[in-house]
């Protein structure tokens, strides 16, 4: 797979360097052949050096890389089986989020997840990714079923934002989102969330309030999608890398800010590079924290929820105090 | 600084103060009407609780305002008065080859040295009617309405007071989305105070949301549209996506006024359009049959 994002040009050249020597195959002269050896010695220190510390914007552009892999890819690699669902059982199907039974690790769990596609076709077909209030609801009626029938829920998150169409504001987009915050808190399950690419605006938090929140190396959660910040703050989307960086929107951060519960590493040069070793490090992820929460008794469990996003905010106090009388 | 004491809380003439109004400014008499334009003397304005005379059309209220509008005189006990914004990330842009800078802990200090108020929400706890609610009221003044950290704390308390107290919550929103220089923080305040609301809902208590103009972004996809009775002013800009962020998505022309109150009615996502002087008794009927 070729180095092709933008910051990836010094690796791509030594990745060219390298591809002209493999191709004389046989024919290498001993020097060569050693030449060889330290190229690709280099690239790999290279690759290492760049992606220890991507900035903010390069994050981006990795989380967004056309070949990443999306959800049905590691819902492939990751379970055993698998049935989606279809439907939200009052208007239609949306196709941005991709839902059903999974055999994980032997058990059934309820999987809800965002799917973006990757040709131009696919993308139509997905909405870019962007979620239909229906599929909101969708979510909401597989979520009340996984607490029927007491399987965990998993989520992965992958969404530039909720959908922002005109139609979607006569179907209710802001009731959708809020109705499944809202429901999210009350699940008697165990939840777990994986934001695997992009984590944007309240289209992915409607699916995100989980007992706890995993996040892939080079993915982001942020408020807004970084363009859309941008223009908001009137800046201008061309603008969007400073606003990216001054957000600190990498998984590194909100793991920092204590949001994120872990991140999962990636693959040398981001997860396209190794879908399976990526899927493994997301399996046993998912793994060791299902594992964990189905040991705490439910009635503590949704404390502990409650408490995990009650507890998120900074302010301070005026010096002098004014204490309110209650 | 706005004290609790100095709130004028004069319902039964029912005129909303006049300290901190933000009408557009036609010197000190006269305000025009946005709507239709009509030239409007200030006093009548405020007499008719800043909707005009001629087209309905309502202008924005500050929080202490609205408070004034809707419970009884002298029962509003603030809460979190002192809770001052802070900047979590340090968030500094400047943009190259240009003097244009951006730095939210000097915005912070503008804005509230601007509007007077620490933030963008007032909560507290009062009566109407004589029946005990608490309530956050949101002001659109302060940095458009934007929630951030303090906004989403305030109202929490203020929701985790009514399950300690057992009283009905009331909340007024106003609000241009979520604070983006407090991005994820911000983002998380939605999850926060959906989180309080819900167990205000499982203890069975009633939680009313009120939309002015505008109720837009995160607020709207949050606690506004989480009610169990959901009200709106008339003519109050009410949605997920701004009509600009949506005509530049869809590349077609969204009409002035269309996704506001009437709309969200239409579709069946609010329960009532409510004039403002019909508000305090509907606010107060509700309470009559909830409680």
């Amino acid at each position: 797979m070729a180095y092709d994002l933008e910051f990836e040009k010094p690796l791509a050249e030594l990745e060219k360097k390298i591809h002209a020597l493999q191709r004389k195959v046989d024919r290498l002269k001993p020097e060569e052949r050693i030449q060889l050896q330290t190229l690709e010695l280099e690239l790999r220190s290279r690759t290492e050096e760049i992606y220890e510390d991507l900035t903010a914007w390069q994050t981006v552009q990795v989380a967004r890389h056309k070949d990443r892999p999306y959800s049905l890819d590691y819902i492939k690699l990751i379970c055993d089986d698998f049935f989606e669902l279809h439907g939200d059982r009052s208007y239609g199907d949306d196709h941005a989020i991709v839902a059903g039974t999974a055999t994980f690790e032997g058990q059934t769990v309820m999987l809800i997840c965002q799917q973006k596609g990757r040709d131009m076709k696919e993308k139509q077909y997905r909405n870019l990714g962007m979620s239909h209030p229906e599929g909101y609801r969708k979510a909401q009626r597989l979520m009340r079923q996984a607490e029927k029938f007491k399987f965990p829920l998993i989520t992965f998150i992958d969404t530039p934002g909720a959908s922002i169409a005109l139609p979607d504001e006569e179907r209710g987009q802001s009731e959708a989102i809020a109705a499944s915050i809202y429901l999210m808190f009350r699940l008697r399950i165990p939840i777990v969330t994986a934001v695997i690419g992009e984590g944007c605006s309240g289209g992915a938090l409607a699916i995100s309030i989980a007992d706890r929140i995993l996040m892939m190396e080079h993915s982001y959660y942020t408020v807004a999608a970084p363009e859309a910040a941008a223009d908001i703050l009137k800046f201008g989307s061309p603008y969007a890398y400073l606003v990216a960086e001054g957000q600190r929107i990498k998984a590194k951060d909100a793991h920092a800010f204590c949001i994120a519960d872990e991140v999962i590493p990636e693959p040398l040069g981001g997860a396209h590079r190794d879908y399976t070793q990526a899927a493994e490090a997301l399996k046993a992820g998912l793994r060791t924290h299902l594992r964990e929460l189905k040991q705490i008794p439910i009635e503590d469990l949704l404390e502990k929820r409650y408490q995990k996003f009650r507890t998120i905010g900074h302010f301070g106090r005026e010096t002098v105090a004014k204490t309110a009388q209650i | 600084m706005v004290k609790e004491a100095s709130i004028p809380l004069t319902h039964e003439t029912v005129s909303v103060p006049n300290t901190k109004s933000h009408l557009s400014q036609m010197g000190d008499i006269a305000v025009k009407c946005p709507k239709c334009k009509e030239i409007l003397y200030r006093k009548d304005l405020q007499k008719n609780l800043k909707v005009c005379t001629r087209c309905s059309h309502h202008f924005r209220l500050t929080a202490y305002e609205r408070i004034a509008l809707l419970v009884d005189p002298d029962s509003f006990r603030e809460l979190d008065a002192d809770m001052i914004p802070a900047d979590p990330l340090n968030f500094t842009i400047s943009l190259p080859n240009s003097d244009k800078k951006l730095e939210y802990a000097s915005k912070l200090a503008e804005e509230r040295q601007k509007v007077g108020q620490n933030e963008a929400v007032i909560s507290g706890y009062a009566t109407i009617e004589s029946k005990p609610l608490a309530l956050a009221v949101m002001d659109f003044h302060f940095m458009g309405g934007s929630m951030g950290s303090v906004v989403g704390e305030k109202i929490t308390n203020a929701i985790e007071l009514a399950i300690a107290r057992h009283m009905p919550m009331l909340i007024v929103s106003t609000s241009g989305g979520a604070r983006m220089q407090e991005s994820l923080f911000s983002l998380m305040q939605m999850a926060k105070a959906s989180a309080a609301l819900a167990k205000l809902g499982s203890e069975g208590l009633p939680y009313f949301s009120l939309l002015t103009d505008p109720t837009t972004g995160g607020v709207s996809a949050s606690f506004a549209f989480q009610g169990d009775v959901i009200l709106a002013e008339p003519g109050a800009l009410i949605c997920f996506t701004g009509p600009r962020v949506i005509e530049g998505f869809m590349h077609i022309k969204v009409p002035e006024n269309t996704i506001n109150s009437d709309f969200a009615l239409q579709h069946g996502m609010i329960d009532a359009v409510v004039p403002r002087r019909d508000l305090r008794q509907t606010l107060s009927r509700l309470l009559q049959m909830y409680c």
